[in-house]
């Protein structure tokens, strides 16, 4: 019995679409949020996985994305909420379905 | 990786890892949903290490669970009238029969490619490598990243200030 990459990926395929059922069917914005950090962190499971078990010349470029990923991936969340606690402040609700301004 | 060590280690956290991932979906309380959240953070930390990734399951334990969960409950506390609900909207079975096909696609990439696999054991260690990339291979987009962070910074601030800036009458 061994692990091999394909166990990795197979977790990494599950993890994201969870996140993404997350991001599309939640009701509330901070559930939202939570699937798309959960996206990303499939895909960094995924990177570090090739970067594990593929051959390449650039064994830890791959280490060097996910640190790069992780990066952006804070940013996001920093903004997006921000973008929560300010569309409550004018709303006093972050759910999603209620936000229709632009509906007309 | 045929060590029986790393097997029971690689299932037992990809099991917590997709358990609490799936807890996130199931809960009715979005603070509960959080600590889900944290499980699956320390999970995918855990299968960082049995991929040799010591620096990367480092950061993930510092900036996953210690700073984007807590951001999480920040933004939780401080909408206190806010529905504290973790419901669907009516998108549930589109978004579940999508996320199922996205699922199966990407596990049937996964298994049908023949990936170029190596026999080579995993790294000694990774930080000493990965610092001399950031700081020469890669350190324009090193730069950039950090402005990224800092106008990330100010940006959030700015837009949280309880009050928007007075004009100059």
């Amino acid at each position: 019995m061994s692990v091999d990459l394909e166990h990795y990926l197979i977790v990494g395929a599950a993890l994201f679409s969870i996140g993404l059922y997350l991001a599309l069917a939640k009701r509330n914005f901070i559930g939202v949020l939570m699937g798309i950090e959960m996206m990303f962190n499939a895909a960094n499971l995924t990177l570090i996985s090739f970067s594990r078990f593929v051959e390449s010349d650039q064994a830890l470029s791959g280490h060097v994305f996910v640190v790069f990923s992780i990066t952006v991936a804070a940013a996001e969340a920093a903004i997006a909420l921000a973008l929560a606690v300010l569309i409550y402040r004018t709303r006093e609700t972050i759910d999603v379905d209620s936000l229709d301004l632009l509906k007309g | 990786m045929d060590d029986t060590g790393v097997v029971i280690a690689f299932y037992v956290l990809a099991a917590m890892t997709i358990g609490s991932a799936l807890s996130v979906v199931i809960v009715r309380n979005i603070i509960h949903a959080v600590v889900g959240l944290i499980g699956t953070f320390a999970g995918l930390a855990g299968l960082y290490v049995t991929l040799s990734a010591d620096f990367i399951a480092i950061a993930q334990i510092l900036i996953y669970i210690g700073a984007i969960s807590i951001l999480f409950l920040f933004a939780i506390v401080l909408s206190p009238r806010a529905s504290r609900g973790n419901t669907e909207t009516f998108m549930r079975f589109p978004a579940l029969a999508l996320a199922g096909l996205v699922g199966a696609v990407l596990t049937y990439a996964a298994v049908d490619t023949s990936w170029n696999v190596t026999n080579e054991e995993g790294f000694e260690e990774t930080a000493a490598t990965i610092g001399e990339l950031l700081l020469d291979q890669y350190v324009l987009p090193f730069e950039i990243a950090s402005v990224l962070l800092l106008v990330a910074v100010i940006g959030a601030i700015v837009l949280v200030r309880p009050e928007p800036m007075e004009e100059e009458d």
